[in-house]
């Protein structure tokens, strides 16, 4: 039986095997899509509001765990050793914030989007419209970058072309976001949470034992090596990587201040993401948003835990299987992804061997990061099902945000910016064809930026938390917990707060306004940490300015109140 | 539903998210960056502390967080006839 498996599974391959497990989770999509298709703008944009926790909870996880979190964290983490911590609490203590400042006021306050609570709450359409400009710039620098992600993993695991997988990702997308609506992507999400964890945690499991001979993966790393050797994995990674020259793999080289900095600016950043807040809108009470934040996170860390596992893993059998070999023996996946260009090998003393070093001038190898976990299960040589099942993993991750972030712009659009500002007499139905519309233009334009990336799209991917730090998180936090803020404030701390972030982002990361290089960075903050200096300065800002003009009126007071009041929720509305 | 009922649930409210936010803070920002190094001293299993509490334990105190919230505030809403 045993020898009838593997001669199937000799003769299926690892590529039809991606067909296979690709195509099945791809007619699953579909088909929930058209089951669960969207009749009116309350089920466009909110789901009916009648999402359970617990789906809501799986809807959010997906949403939130994108193409970078599946793809490309591990990998960031097995080259910055300790350092790699900065995103693993960055993109988890940013979920303390929104279940306990955030979620259940916005959902007692009961509209459809983030630019709705601004503009009401600070009773002003220019409030309002500074808010979805915000909203667009931060899902867009966020949604090319996804789309990216789905073109690369079409390319590597079904051998088309880049743009040909670009495109593919794009329809399917388009399928179900246009039809659908957030009812059809939030049911899409459990799908798709599913397939994605499985994906993640079955090669961590089987590499887990392999190397440490324990089964779960979060306490391996910490445990010894199964040669018997009785050497911690840690110790010996950290042994490896002086000896190649490298900082201890557990001690990282950021200064602290940097360290702190972006860690605080992706927690507030993820508590401030348009394309994240919306999902709490979709429960029905605001004790299940409470509680779907703490489901989503639960189920965001059994991933997230597992990821500095899966980096140690994989670090280690790189550097075991490639430093000082000599490259005519290379296993074969190497050669596969030299194809790709994202491994790049330079006989540089023409020894034949391969030297992998710190010092950049005799190193030989470069390993992009995104393979670390796209190979990890060929360089661990795990059966063909499973190097398929991660191709299939990493489209779930990247098609449920990019879907998650497409709505958000097209309420932008259609809600926010139609609805809210141009045409207030637009009807139900009017409304449901532009939020359709909008949604299809702004495939359009992600797929665009997916085929041609600028430059700057992977640079900026980690800016939109900043921006989104520098911006939302404060203007939402005052108008909750500070009655007595006002519209001038709110604005002119977000205006600042966000060109702030934009200047310092440009500065040193495109060498506008004269650049600057790390030693000019201000208190020695890099961009990816300076949203938290800017949320500092829209705090301030915000603040001062309320000082010196009038109070908000009585109404909107009335209604602070009455949203630190968890009952009588509602449904949400216009 | 009166006006001082709503203000001292919201009083309660905010003493359990300042006590909940300062651990958030302790095991993040304190045990995984700022004492980092202190707690490198010591080791459970091959993790040292620091690295341990950066890379994995701040996060599984994040979950804790949350459902501790989630239970005081249903209770909360229940003293407080909030809950419907």
């Amino acid at each position: 039986m045993g020898m009838m498996i593997s001669l199937i599974e000799n003769e299926i391959g690892v590529q039809n095997w991606t067909y296979i497990i690709v195509g099945i989770t791809f007619a699953l999509y579909i088909g929930i899509a058209i089951w669960s298709r969207a009749g009116s703008t309350k089920e466009f944009y909110v789901a009916g509001g009648g999402v359970s926790p617990l789906a809501n909870g799986m809807a959010t996880a997906a949403d939130w765990m994108s193409a970078a979190s599946f793809i490309s964290m591990a990998g960031i983490i097995s080259f910055a050793g300790y350092d790699g911590a900065v995103y693993l609490m960055g993109w988890t203590g940013g979920y303390v914030l929104l279940a306990l400042l955030l979620a259940p006021y916005l959902r007692k306050f009961g509209k459809f989007t983030v630019p709705d609570f601004i503009g009401d709450r600070y009773y002003s359409n220019t409030a309002r419209f500074v808010a979805v400009l915000c909203a667009l710039l931060v899902s867009f620098t966020y949604v090319a970058g996804q789309m990216r992600g789905v073109g690369l993993v079409f390319s590597r695991f079904l051998e088309v072309d880049i743009n040909t997988g670009v495109i593919i990702g794009m329809i399917i997308v388009l399928f179900y976001a246009v039809i659908g609506g957030m009812k059809g992507i939030t049911y899409t999400q459990v799908a798709q949470y599913c397939v994605l964890i499985f994906a993640f945690m079955v090669p961590a499991i089987f590499i887990s034992i392999q190397m440490t001979g324990n089964p779960i993966p979060q306490l391996g790393f910490g445990g010894q090596l199964s040669d018997g050797s009785g050497v911690f994995l840690l110790d010996k990674l950290d042994g490896l990587s002086t000896d190649l020259g490298f900082a201890e793999y557990t001690e990282g080289s950021k200064s602290i201040i940097d360290v702190f900095s972006i860690t605080l600016a992706l927690m507030v950043g993820t508590a401030g993401l348009p394309h994240v807040i919306v999902r709490f809108f979709t429960v029905k009470r605001v004790k299940d948003a409470r509680k779907s934040a703490g489901i989503a996170l639960l189920l965001i860390v059994i991933l997230y835990s597992t990821a500095p596992a899966v980096a140690v893993f994989a670090r280690t059998n790189m550097i075991e299987t490639v430093s000082n070999q000599p490259y005519a023996t290379v296993p074969e996946w190497f050669k596969k992804w030299e194809t790709t260009g994202l491994i790049k090998f330079t006989d540089k003393n023409d020894d034949g061997l391969i030297q992998y070093l710190a010092d950049t001038n005799n190193n030989e190898l470069i390993v992009d990061n995104d393979i670390m976990v796209l190979a990890n299960p060929e360089i661990a040589k795990l059966p063909d099902w499973v190097i398929a099942l991660v191709a299939a993993g990493a489209l779930a991750a990247a098609l449920s945000t990019a879907a998650g972030l497409l709505l958000v712009i097209s309420a932008s659009v259609s809600h926010d910016l139609i609805k809210k500002i141009i045409n207030p007499k637009i009807s139900e139905k009017g409304e449901l064809i532009a939020a359709r519309l909008s949604s299809v233009v702004a495939v359009c334009i992600a797929g665009y930026f997916g085929i041609n990336p600028p430059g700057f799209v992977a640079a900026t991917v980690a800016l939109a938390f900043g921006l989104a730090a520098a911006s939302f998180f404060p203007a939402i936090i005052l108008g909750i917990f500070y009655k007595k803020m006002n519209k001038e404030g709110a604005i002119s701390g977000m205006i600042i707060g966000i060109l702030f972030m934009l200047f310092y982002m440009t500065k040193f990361k495109f060498g506008w306004f004269g650049g600057g290089t790390k030693a000019e960075w201000w208190f020695g903050i890099s961009p990816e940490g300076f949203g938290t200096v800017a949320m500092i300065l829209n705090f301030v800002i915000s603040i001062s300015v309320m000082k010196f003009t009038s109070e908000p009126p009585n109404s909107v007071q009335d209604m602070v109140e009455n949203i630190r009041i968890p009952s009588n929720a509602g449904e949400a509305t216009h | 539903m009166t006006n001082k009922n709503a203000s001292s649930y919201w009083k309660e409210n905010i003493r359990y998210v300042a006590i909940l936010m300062f651990i958030w803070f302790f095991v993040s920002f304190g045990a995984g960056i700022l004492f980092k190094d202190l707690l490198n001293e010591f080791k459970f299993g091959g993790f040292k502390l620091g690295f341990w509490f950066a890379q994995q334990g701040s996060m599984y105190v994040f979950v804790i967080l949350i459902f501790v919230y989630v239970h005081l505030m249903n209770k909360l809403d229940e003293k407080y006839g909030y809950d419907d």
